[in-house]
Parts: C-alpha cells; structure tokens; sequence
C-alpha cells in the first residue's frame, strides 16, 4: 500500500499552503515526512535547504508542529503546557510572547484550567500557541481544524493570516474545500496524488464548463432526478443546491420539463461560479476515467 | 539541562495528578505490607498445637511446658501413638505435632542427645514455617539453659522437623522481601511503559520527537521520577514493615538500598524496553502484567520454592530477574549475610540491566514507524 505516490511540488517561504483532501488522502503522511517523523522510501525533500535525512536534528529546531490530535497534556493547565513547550525547545514563554499574544490571550483568562476540560477551540488555540511558542520558520499543522465548531474555524484563518507578518510558512491540510479559499497556494490531494496546485481562485478558473445550481425543496429527490436526466454530465450536491453542467455546455432547457414530469415543481436554475470542490470533483471524476481508459487499454492489448 | 528539567517536571505533575497512579505507588505497597503484617500477627498467638509424649518423663514434661508457655502456643491435645498424628492434623485445628522420642530423658544424659520431632500442616506453608521456627527457637532455648546446668558437657535435643504434605518446603519468612520484589517490578516496569506509551498513544510523542529532545533524554525524563519515587518507596515499605511486625533488616541496611537501586534500575530499563515494543498503553500493561507480574509470583521463588518446581520452570526462573533479587533481599533482611554472599546475583542483576538498556537504545525509535 503506497500512502505518496510521485508527487512534487514548492513552498515559497512565508505563505499559507493547504494540502486539500479527503481522509485517507495521505495528508497526514506527507506531513509526517515533512516534520522528519517518516523517512519517505523514495525521492527528495529539502526543507529551509535541509535534507529531511541527513538534515533532521537541525530541521526539528525549526519546525512547529500540530499533529491531528492536539498534542496537548490533558492533565495539565494550559499554563503548564505552554510552558512546558517553551522550556522543551529551549525558549520562555516571555520571549516570544509577542507572537502567541493574539491567540494566546483568548484563552489566557482559562490558564490554570486543565487542558483536557477546554471545549475544542479552545484546544486549539492552545496547540497552536504551543507549536509557535519557539518561533519556528515552518509551521506544520495537520487538520486544525477537523472537530471544531465553524465560529472557532474561521477565526483560526485569521490568526493564521496574522501570522504572515512573521514570516512563518505554513503547511496546513484539511478536508474542507471552503478552507481552500483562505490559502495562498493549494494542493488538492487524492489518494496520494496531487490533481492540482494552483492560488485557490486559479484552481476555480480551472473548470471550463459552464455550471448551475439547481435549487428546489426536496434535495434527495432533485439530484436524483438530475442524475437520470439524459442531458446532464455531472450533478454534485453542494450546500443546499446541486451544481450540474449540461451536455453541450448550455443549459439545457428540456430539464425543467423532465423535472416537473418526476414531481419537482419548485425549480430554480441560474448560472454559477465553480468552487475549489467543483474543480476537485471535476479532476477527480478526469482521474477516474484516466484510469478507466488505461484498464480498458490494456484489456485490449490482452485480447 | 534546563530543557530536561523542565521534563521531568511535567513527569512528576502528570504522577502527583493522577490518583491512580498515586494509589499503585504508595496506596498498594501499604496496604499490602499492612495485609500481611497483620496476617502474621493475629497467626502465632496461641496456635493449638498437640504432643506425643513417647517417654513422659521429667524433661519431655519440662520442655513442653516451655513451649506452652510461651504464649505462641497453646496445648490442644496429648496424642497416644503415631496413628493419631495424621488424625490431628487433618482436623485442621492444631497446626503442629511436637514428638517426644522414647526414653528421652534417658538418652540426653547418656548419649548426650535427643531427638524431638515437630510435624507441621505442609498445606499452611507460612504457618509450618512459623511454627517449626518459634518450636525450633523454644528447643534451642532450652538447650542452652540446659548446658548451663549440667553437669558434664553439652547436652543436645535436637528437633528434627518435618512437614506433612508437602515435605521438602523451605520457604522462609519472606513476605516483605517478596513485595518488595512485585511492587519494584510493578511500578518501574509498568509504570514507566505506560508513561511512554501513552505519549504515543494521545500523540504527544510526535511533537517530543520533532522538539530537539534527545531521546536520552525523553527516556531519562521518564525513568528520574520514578526512579525516586521507587526508592522511597523500598524505604516506606521497610519502615512499614518494621513497625508493623518487627522485621528488622539484619544485614547492613546501605547495602540493601543499593541492590534495591540496583533493582529498580533493572526494572525501568525492562519498562522503557517494553513501551519501545508495545504501541498502546493496553499492550504495555499486558505485556508488563502477564509477561512480568505472573511469572514474578509464581516463577521467581516468592510463593513457591524454586527447588520444588519441575526442573522447565526452573529453566524459566533462571531468566527471571526478581528470582536473583529475592535471594539477594532475603539474604541481606533475614539472614543477615553481606555483600560476598550476593555478589554473583547482583553480577547478573547489572548484566539483565546492561542488557535491556542496550536493547532499549536500539529498540527506540527517533521516527515514527
């Protein structure tokens, strides 16, 4: 079983880059073997120009790292936590304060509360802190976001992106698409392959067809429906529409028609923009009948 | 340095936090040398014992007055002949049958010996053991007033015990030395695989491995903790012990805390080996429970006596570190012996530890697997 298979790509130091992907994608992998916890079998990774084989004890230095499962002392205070991160990679909590101040003063009013009776975003807040308490130049950080509630989310973006001004490069996986948008670069990942990296509104761009969000009050039966229309190439669920594209790139007016034939009178059709999700579906759907050929292919050449 | 101290900081909170720790620390120790201190206690108060009083002259009336007199004893019957010994015993309430020879006044002041046999309840072993120790202890007593009055040479009664059902036990009085032994296996080897292995299992050893923590270090941090509050506990189980029932240390008390050091070195370095084997905290426990715990009670001499073992189990108790350790402590505790004696147990106790560390170091991983 491969977890990473040819995959390459670069960093520009300083930028917010997401790794985008279901689970089971190989996120977590790639960044064990960013963090130096993994030696890969195969191929190169060079780190702030450290190979992550020979170079591992000077590159763990330099790291911060969140791993999936908060790597927090449940048993003890947020206080004790962070200053026993400071004190393991050398540092005081005094000085690099100024850092963590923003994040950390959130949570600061709870500090001498055990850090496993902190609700999840909170959790999160101190694992952060606690990762860049050491002023790392590269921060991993796998899913921070994953069981946390969407308030604690989109206020972890803007921490990240207060972050920028330290000049901190940032790895970050997660399996929302919509987190996508708040990245400098991403890379959609599946099944230890990257299909793409590109800034987020580029990997939007990528999608050509013209697509629509198809609304009406019964979802299930709508896409359904849509799905066994003769005239539609793609129709995915997104939100509370469906997002469909038409054969011939244009709506096909004859769908309004099927639909209220198959008891759906409440439609609502218009034009669209694609999403990260759209896209990543799209090039999942390519990769999948990429695949497909080549099985066909070869049970050609066998015949 | 400063790094390292802030570890074992964080080792000692999550020990002092955690009650269940504390209890398997200080609370088991305790209770289990009260169990046993009082066990013993309550046992040889007026213990029933019946006599068979072949001769029935003067001396054989004398000593077992002695022996009743005493306090540990109380006379439950006279027995008429040999066939009634068993009877008695099996009845469960006398613990022990005292045998006065025929003529045995005669025989001590014209061969100058006598014999007294003393059969006890094989199927009690730690009663047996007590009460051939407290009888022996009487006859001995007896005999040394004995010389004082006679008037030529020493005259001798020698016991000649024997146990009933299980003949050839030699167990000595050796709770205390024993839980030393189980709670030192116990707490090092469990403990300190469990504190590692759960830094694997709650993720938190992903970021002390990325941290530029060296492993040394992360392993050293571990084990200081324990490794003290081990010692202290060696030193509350021997006072424990003392004022409870009165066991002394009769051999030289610094040489027995550094084979109790010694020991528990031992046992954190099988305990750094185990959680460099097991990946979940349930691995180390069954791994420390069942691999150590079980063959340490049954296997290493602490119940059973190794010479009545089949000669597999003693093959297996050979690779068993708490074996060596027990011969070691009780040598030093009970009998008092010094350094010389155990010297070649404390041999193969450095060579176990040696062995597990290297194996630790190798073992441990500075990546993920």
């Amino acid at each position: 079983m491969m977890a990473l298979n040819d995959i390459s790509f670069d960093v520009n130091q300083g930028e917010i880059f997401g790794f985008i992907g279901p689970d089971g994608a190989g996120k977590t992998t790639l960044f064990r073997i960013l963090t130096t916890l993994l030696l890969p079998d195969e191929g190169e990774v060079t780190l702030m120009g450290l190979d992550c084989r020979t170079g591992f004890r000077e590159l763990r230095k330099n790291i911060g790292y969140m791993p999936g499962r908060f790597s927090l002392y449940m048993d003890l205070s947020v206080e004790e936590n962070l200053n026993f991160y400071a004190t393991v990679f050398g540092t005081t909590v005094k000085e690099n304060y100024g850092l963590i101040q923003d994040i950390y003063s959130q949570i600061e009013p709870f500090k001498n509360r055990l850090a496993g009776k902190l609700s999840g975003g909170m959790k999160q807040k101190l694992a952060l802190s606690c990762a860049l308490i050491h002023k790392p130049e590269l921060l991993v950080l796998d899913e921070p976001t994953t069981g946390v509630d969407a308030v604690s989310r989109s206020e972890f973006w803007e921490m990240l992106k207060k972050l920028r001004k330290y000049n901190i490069t940032i790895l970050v996986s997660t399996p929302y698409m919509d987190e996508a948008m708040q990245c400098d670069r991403v890379a959609l990942f599946q099944e230890g392959k990257i299909l793409s990296i590109d800034e987020p509104d580029k990997i939007r761009d990528g999608f050509r067809r013209k697509l629509f969000s198809v609304k009406a009050s019964d979802r299930y039966k709508l896409i359904t429906a849509l799905r066994n229309f003769p005239g539609t190439v793609s129709a995915y669920p997104f939100g509370d529409s469906v997002h469909v594209t038409f054969t011939g790139d244009e709506l096909d007016r004859s769908v309004y028609e099927y639909l209220d034939q198959t008891g759906i009178h409440d439609v609502l059709i218009h034009e669209t923009r694609a999403g990260i999700e759209d896209r990543f579906l799209e090039l999942m759907e390519q990769g999948i009948r990429h695949k497909a050929q080549g099985i066909r292919d070869k049970v050609g050449e066998v015949k | 340095m400063k790094r390292f101290l802030g570890f074992v900081k964080k080792e000692f909170l999550h020990i002092f936090r955690d009650y269940r720790t504390m209890i398997i620390l200080f609370g088991i120790p305790a209770a289990q040398i009260l169990l046993f201190g009082f066990v013993v206690r309550t046992d040889l108060q007026n213990a029933r014992i019946a006599f068979l009083d072949l001769s029935k002259d003067e001396l054989t009336l004398k000593i077992s007055d002695k022996i009743c007199s005493s306090g540990f004893f109380t006379r439950e019957a006279n027995l008429m002949s040999y066939k009634d010994v068993d009877k008695a015993l099996r009845g469960n309430r006398i613990k022990a049958v005292v045998i006065f020879e025929e003529n045995f006044s005669r025989k001590l002041t014209g061969e100058g010996k006598a014999a007294i046999s003393i059969i006890t309840d094989g199927s009690e072993p730690n009663m047996a053991t007590l009460t051939t120790n407290y009888i022996t202890a009487i006859v001995t007593d007896f005999n040394s007033e004995a010389v004082g009055t006679a008037a030529a040479g020493a005259l001798l009664v020698q016991p000649e015990v024997s146990m009933f059902y299980n003949p050839s036990l030699k167990s000595q009085f050796m709770f205390v030395p024993g839980v030393i032994t189980l709670i030192m296996i116990l707490i090092c080897a469990l403990m300190t695989s469990i504190t590692i292995t759960r830094e694997k299992e709650f993720g938190t050893m992903e970021v002390l491995l990325v941290s530029p923590l060296k492993p040394v270090q992360i392993v050293l941090g571990k084990v200081i903790p324990y490794f003290i509050l081990s010692v202290v506990d060696v030193i509350l189980i021997l006072v424990l012990s003392w004022l409870v029932f009165g066991l002394p240390v009769r051999g030289s008390l610094a040489l027995l805390l550094a084979e109790a050091m010694l020991y528990i070195l031992m046992s954190l370095s099988l305990g750094i080996l185990i959680s460099t084997v097991a990946r979940t905290m349930q691995q180390a426990i069954f791994i420390s429970l069942v691999g150590m715990m079980l063959p340490t009670i049954l296997l290493s001499g602490f119940i059973f006596p190794i010479e009545n073992m089949p000669e597999v189990y003693g093959w297996i108790s050979a690779i068993l570190p708490p074996r060596y350790f027990i011969v070691i402590i009780k040598d030093i505790m009970i009998k008092g012996t010094g350094f010389l004696y155990v010297w070649k147990e404390t041999l193969i106790l450095v060579l176990f530890t040696l062995v597990f560390i290297g194996l630790a170091i190798r073992n441990f991983k500075i990546r993920l697997q």
